[in-house]
């Protein structure tokens, strides 16, 4: 472990009883690790805290690995979200069991097959499946090696494998089938793993393609959408216009008139259609939607003063850091109130999923994050035992944190219960989508920062008001279709992912070196709108909040506002990832072009995952005030890199998706309604927006703790991005998205 | 002299006097070019602004996809197709080294810096009704911008419409320049209007008829036109007849917004309302004003109700088109109805139309989205609908909307608009 | 339920289903075509795009009347997951999917444009790949193949 990061704790307030380093390494940890983080919001149980990786929670080796005559299966809790992690997991177990990546049967999340690893959420998945199997698989193939030693009296250092098979100096060969039958994979792995010298590896750090992508450019079965069962039926639900509003009347008779429809189940404010046929089922949810008559519903606040009534909800306080004396700076301050809108994940497929309740056993395929916990949810809102319901995660389309995906699968099973012995499959119609999706919390922050004499961070007071960031499936309430019914279910309470992960006051610590810290999270429990997980959670605005009173501060006190950064960073990766940025960007040249700007921006992704530096370059045109991103140029440090291009991949879409965010993206609400149900409504970054030049620079590691990499851009690129504007035009933009900003005027 | 030589010294004379005056005519001199300011009074860009907004000077003078003011977009005219030009401050291709002067001139008189004689399609018959202030504060807003280097588009006109001296002659029946005087018996707000309408928002340009030389038909001002197909309708008369407007929607519907009983702006008026909702909504509500207090001209329509029975083949397609290609967004059932509160169709100003023009060019083309802002979309549907499929849509929305008065002359229409769009 | 004809990836199908349904359904449901995704079913997203007589259209709001003489063509007409077309092959080879959902999609838009112009410019790139959207941010990637086939050139298929 690097001591900087020891460092970057030691002043990190240890808040929660027993709240432990989230320290990870390839070789066994020393050090027990929080539960308490984004993807165990289940509880997943630790078994065995002093094993690396999800091998705390999961600690037998045959949970992950399997051998037999019908070859070698490796099983992994997480999925694929389209971030090519099945691929890179894949690299890892091929690697460590010295087998071709192709002699796999590799199955992600399936709650009768795969180990319990909670959510895949919070670029965890390498950090802990990866870490696991990078492990598992060394001493399983080291138990191999072991039985062939026994069975051919010899020591098994002596002995090489290659694709599956032991050989012995003597030219005896003995396949990983046979060696098996000596060894009990059912045990416990060890602390200790075999150590592999990392000259040696042949896929982690190589750019192994895509498993996937073969299927998805050439029509492949490769989604959930995808699936089609013998029989299957097809379901449509048709939702209140906004939550809470009761149903007053409804046809059921009309609708079941008409052509191809089998079933209308009417439960409560619950509606839904069931047809033999896609679109007959498309025609009688339309029909629904024009008969169902509702009263009532939440009110829906007003856009322009959702900030300002944050401030005013029932919440709860949580300190985050207060550390060091109330001395105030007598230097340059910088004091601002930061704003960001709720987003959305907006999918392109909206959410779907197939169910099929047969012979007392409900199968639901679902893209959802965590089989475990929505099976969990799934059953106590059926009102079955756990083991009659079988979740399989099938891909879907990327998803970016907590969306429609449990909804829709809680939607399936509903439905499936109705019918029997029928597979059903429900997908969602586009401003379903938009409107039911847990939005991404809008969020108010205020800062108030100042230097001392010398010119160093002295004092760092930082508010933030947010709704929760983790609204996972802890119980049935949490599932949209049970609150709906006649017996409605309720959410469990909201309770945030503690520091340091973070949940709205992810990344509110800033990394930078400061005298003393006032960091407090108000977490309103009332929401406005059902807010949950979406990429960075809310690292989006406090990276930008503090990046912006950094450059604010450097320019105030005449310093480079990359100097100043590094001034007041110690930790050497840190550094090297904005050196790396600075040097292949030429900061600080820039043409002199009036209108152009240029905007650096550092983070830690929660202070304890990848490092990333981005310098952008924009221009804002002087007349229209349209913003043109021209170049971007970022180093990321992720550790160990699994897969080069997948990484640069990552952090490509990372940047891409982030400016879409932070220059155009705003749920669209005023009393009347959300108007954002559609494209139109919400609209997204399109190929002419692109960023002209984008230059990726990977600081390997080899040998340190895979950090991941999926949400490692979001909030550096939005801060460069609104330090390029600011340096641009001269004035700081301090509410999102930056793109409004002239209709706002 | 012989009566011969008179009769030849007589006639010379007439060439030459004709020669010079012809000369005189048709030459104008070049302004010399100049070193542009670098000092800008931030009060007067804002209301240039606001002058190159009223003016849509970025409407023909940005290209999709283009550099702001960089001109580039292709207009078709009966004459042949112009390219708009580069108005940024870039000293070789744009306007870089023109004075105020040389700009009052092009927009009072439609004459280049260098001389040469431009088209009519830049409405300068309009601009010349401006005050001497608004050409001024555009001069300054658009010389204040960043200049963009981009070489002018060369134009494809007809012969004798290439040889441009003989816009002179145009000029000379057509060019009239009177500024726009205030009515004193008229409110402020409508006078403001009345100056928006006429001089630079130069609404005339589309929504006039034109005569065979490409001009404003006299005496026939804001009476409706056709524009890249699209029909510029009538605005006079708007606040009476069978859907009058009210001050609310029309202000509503100038400024891009959805707004009942008429939809929302589509085709070429949709860049123009996305620039007038970028002006202070003062103007825009004097616009609206000027616009409704227009009376219909005398003759009343004549239409005679051609009420004919639908052909039930034909309804029934319609149906199955409007189910499958237009019910996601336009049933009532639909988020965009029952959250949004949109007007249905059959609310719409195209629907109700004595031409099928519009609806059709708006099935066809579509509603193109505004980059990063919100705001109505719809696809296009000419590369997925069939000739048959369009007439059988128009045909069943019509029988909605004006059971009536059937379009007549829908398959021919689409035809055109076919032919047109090659 | 009407009898209809789609002439899809060179072959003729006859097929029995509602009048007004549009084309997305019935490649998916009635011709097993998975190429073709539901989005947005309003034309805003591009998902769904096939190519109809060369042109791309969302299929989403494409009727599946009146397609007599009329050439639908879907992804799965390029090539296949072990031998694909040139720009399927670009694809795989710039690694240019995250998700993938809107892939397919992209593939055929990015088609039509080839055949029509071998070697366009990027800002006509830009412009004709404008209506498909892309939420993984894979853009670039996306570019980087469509270019890869510019440079190279694509044949036609079908």
């Amino acid at each position: 472990m690097p001591a900087s990061t020891e460092k970057g704790f030691s002043r990190r307030a240890f808040l929660q009883g027993g709240a432990l380093l989230m320290v990870f390494t390839l070789v066994p940890a020393s050090r027990r690790v929080l539960a308490d983080t984004e993807v165990d919001t289940l509880g997943t149980v630790v078994l065995a805290p002093d094993l690396p990786g999800s091998l705390r929670t999961n600690p037998y080796l045959d949970a992950w690995i399997k051998i037999g005559s019908d070859g070698i299966t490796v099983y992994t809790g997480k999925v694929e979200l389209g971030t090519g992690v099945k691929t890179a997991l894949l690299q890892i177990a091929a690697e460590r069991l010295e087998v071709s990546p192709g002699s796999i049967r590799f199955l992600t999340a399936d709650t009768a097959l795969t180990p319990n690893e909670g959510y895949t959420a919070g670029s965890h998945s390498i950090f802990d499946s990866g870490t696991a199997l990078f492990n598992a698989a060394a001493q399983v193939r080291q138990l191999l090696l072991e039985s062939a030693g026994r069975t051919w009296r010899l020591d098994p250092s002596i002995l090489k494998t290659h694709d599956a098979v032991i050989q012995a100096p003597s030219g005896q060969k003995m396949t990983y089938a046979d060696a098996v039958a000596g060894v009990e994979l059912h045990q416990y792995a060890k602390a200790d793993s075999p150590l592999m010298p990392i000259s040696d590896f042949k896929l982690i750090g190589h750019s192994l393609p895509r498993l996937d992508i073969p299927a998805k450019v050439s029509g492949g079965a490769a989604f959930i959408q995808d699936i089609r069962l013998p029989g299957m039926l097809h379901a449509r639900v048709i939702r209140p216009p906004r939550p809470s509003a009761s149903l007053e009347r409804f046809d059921s008779e009309l609708i079941r008139s008409m052509p191809g429809v089998l079933e209308v189940v009417h439960d409560g404010n619950y509606l839904a259609v069931v047809a033999h046929d896609e679109w007959q089922a498309i025609k009688a949810m339309r029909k629904g939607y024009e008969l169902a008559q509702w009263n009532g519903g939440d009110p829906v606040p007003e856009s322009s003063t959702i900030h300002e009534l944050l401030t005013r909800l029932p919440a709860k306080r949580y300190p985050i850091s207060h550390e060091g004396g109330s001395l105030k700076g007598s230097g340059a301050r910088f004091q601002a109130r930061v704003t960001k809108q709720y987003l959305m994940h907006g999918s392109i497929g909206p959410s779907c999923s197939v169910a099929w309740f047969k012979e007392g056993l409900l199968t639901v395929w679902t893209h959802t994050q965590g089989v475990y916990p929505l099976r969990a949810g799934i059953a106590e809102m059926l009102g079955l035992p756990l083991e009659k319901v079988r979740c399989i995660h099938t891909e879907g389309s990327g998803c970016y944190g907590h969306n429609g995906a449990d909804d829709a699968a809680a939607d399936a099973a509903l439905i499936a219960m109705r019918l029997p012995g029928q597979p059903i499959r429900v997908q969602w119609m586009r401003e379903q989508e938009n409107l039911w999706e847990p939005y991404s919390s809008a969020m108010l922050t205020q800062l108030d920062a100042g230097l001392d004499g010398q010119g160093r961070l002295e004092d760092w007071s930082y508010e933030l008001w947010t709704t929760p960031h983790n609204e996972r499936i802890v119980n049935a309430g949490r599932l949209i279709p049970a609150r709906l019914l006649a017996y409605p279910f309720v959410s469990a309470p909201s309770i945030p992912i503690a520091q340091p992960e973070g949940d709205g006051d992810r990344n509110a610590v800033p990394l930078y070196t400061v005298g003393s810290t006032r960091i407090d999270m108000n977490f309103v429990t009332d929401m406005p709108f059902r807010t949950s997980a979406m990429r960075s959670l809310g690292a989006h605005i406090n990276i930008y909040a503090i990046e912006a009173c950094i450059d604010e501060l450097a320019r105030q006190s005449g310093s480079d506002p990359v100097a100043f950064r590094l001034t007041h960073l110690t930790d050497p990766r840190a550094r090297a990832v904005i050196e790396q940025t600075r040097d292949a960007f030429g900061w600080p040249q820039r043409p002199a072009t009036p209108g152009t700007g240029i905007g650096f921006a550092f983070a830690r992704y929660k202070n304890i995952m990848g490092y990333c530096a981005i310098a952008v370059q924009v221009y804002v045109h002087p007349q229209t005030q349209v913003i043109e991103v021209e170049r971007v140029v970022t180093a990321v440090d992720v550790g160990q890199i699994v897969n080069p291009d997948g990484l640069r991949n990552q952090v490509e879409g990372g940047i891409v998706q982030s400016m879409s965010w932070t220059l155009y993206e705003a749920v669209s609400y005023n009393a009347e309604g959300v108007r954002s149900y559609d494209w139109s409504g919400y609209p997204i970054l399109r190929f002419p927006q692109l960023p002209s030049h984008v230059d990726v620079h990977m600081l390997d590691q080899p040998g340190q703790p895979f950090l991941g990499a999926a949400e490692i851009v979001q909030g550096p690129m939005a801060a460069a991005l609104g330090n390029a504007v600011a340096d641009a035009t001269g004035r700081r933009r301090l509410n999102l998205p930056l793109g409004r900003a002239v209709e706002e005027a | 002299m012989t009566r011969r030589s008179l009769w030849l010294a007589a006639a010379l004379m007439v060439v030459v006097f004709g020669g010079v005056s012809a000369f005189l005519l048709m030459w104008r001199p070049a302004i010399e070019p100049v070193e542009l300011p670098q000092h800008f009074d931030s009060e007067q860009l804002l209301r240039g602004a606001r002058v190159v907004e009223a003016g849509d000077c970025a409407v023909c003078h940005t290209r999709p996809g283009g550099k702001y003011l960089a001109g580039g977009l292709g207009l078709v005219t009966p004459f042949g197709t112009l390219y708009s030009t580069n108005i940024t401050p870039d000293p070789d291709t744009g306007i870089g080294r023109w004075s105020l002067p040389a700009f009052e001139r092009a927009m009072r008189q439609g004459i280049s810096r260098d001389g040469h004689f431009l088209y009519p399609a830049f409405p300068y018959v309009h601009y010349s009704r401006m005050t001497d202030e608004d050409i001024r504060d555009a001069y300054m807003y658009l010389i204040s911008g960043p200049g963009v280097h981009a070489p002018a588009t060369p134009n494809q006109m007809n012969f004798p419409m290439n040889i441009r001296p003989l816009v002179s002659f145009w000029n000379l029946l057509f060019l009239h320049s009177d500024r726009i005087t205030a009515l004193p018996d008229k409110s402020q707000t409508w006078n403001r209007g009345k100056y928006l309408v006429e001089g630079a928002g130069h609404c005339a340009g589309c929504h006039t008829p034109l005569n065979a030389l490409g001009a404003e038909k006299s005496g026939q001002s804001l009476a409706g036109g056709v524009v890249d197909g699209w029909e510029a309708p009538s605005l006079r008369g708007m606040s009476s007849g069978p859907r009058p407007w009210t001050s609310e929607q029309l202000v509503g519907y100038l400024r891009a917004q959805v707004v009942p009983n008429h939809g929302t702006p589509a085709g070429p008026m949709r860049p123009v309302s996305l620039g007038l909702a970028r002006l202070p909504l003062a103007d825009v509500e004097a616009i609206a004003d000027y616009l409704l207090s227009l009376q219909a001209p005398a003759a009343t329509r004549s239409k005679e109700s051609s009420k004919m029975t639908p052909i039930a083949a034909q309804q029934a397609a319609g149906l199955a088109l409007f189910q499958g290609s237009c019910a996601g967004c336009h049933a009532p059932g639909a988020a965009m109805r029952t959250i949004d509160a949109r007007p249905g169709l059959e609310q719409t100003s195209a629907l109700h139309a004595t031409s099928p023009r519009n609806f059709l060019k708006t099935v066809m083309e579509g509603i193109a989205p505004v980059p990063g802002m919100p705001g109505p979309v719809m696809p296009a549907f000419s590369a997925s609908l069939s000739d048959d499929q369009l007439e059988a849509l128009a045909a069943y929305l019509r029988e909605q909307t004006q059971p009536d008065e059937p379009w007549t002359d829908l398959s021919s229409t689409i035809h055109d608009l076919r032919q047109e769009a090659k | 339920m009407t009898t209809t004809t789609l002439h899809v990836n060179g072959s003729a199908h006859t097929l029995d289903i509602d009048p007004d349904m549009p084309l997305l359904y019935a490649l998916r449901n009635h011709l097993g075509l998975n190429g073709a995704k539901y989005g947005c079913g309003l034309g805003q997203c591009g998902a769904c795009t096939v190519l109809l007589d060369d042109k791309p259209v969302f299929s989403c709001l494409t009727p599946c009347s009146g397609m007599e003489g009329r050439k639908i063509r879907t992804v799965e007409s390029l090539g296949s997951a072990e031998q694909p077309g040139p720009l399927q092959q670009a694809f795989i080879d710039t690694q240019a999917a995250q998700c993938g959902y809107c892939i397919a999609g992209m593939i055929m838009r990015a088609q039509a444009l080839l055949e029509q112009e071998p070697h366009p410019g990027e800002e006509a790139i830009l412009a004709h790949m404008a209506p498909n959207l892309c939420r993984c941010g894979t853009h670039l990637r996306i570019l980087e193949a469509i270019r890869h086939v510019s440079k190279d050139g694509v044949k036609h298929a079908g």
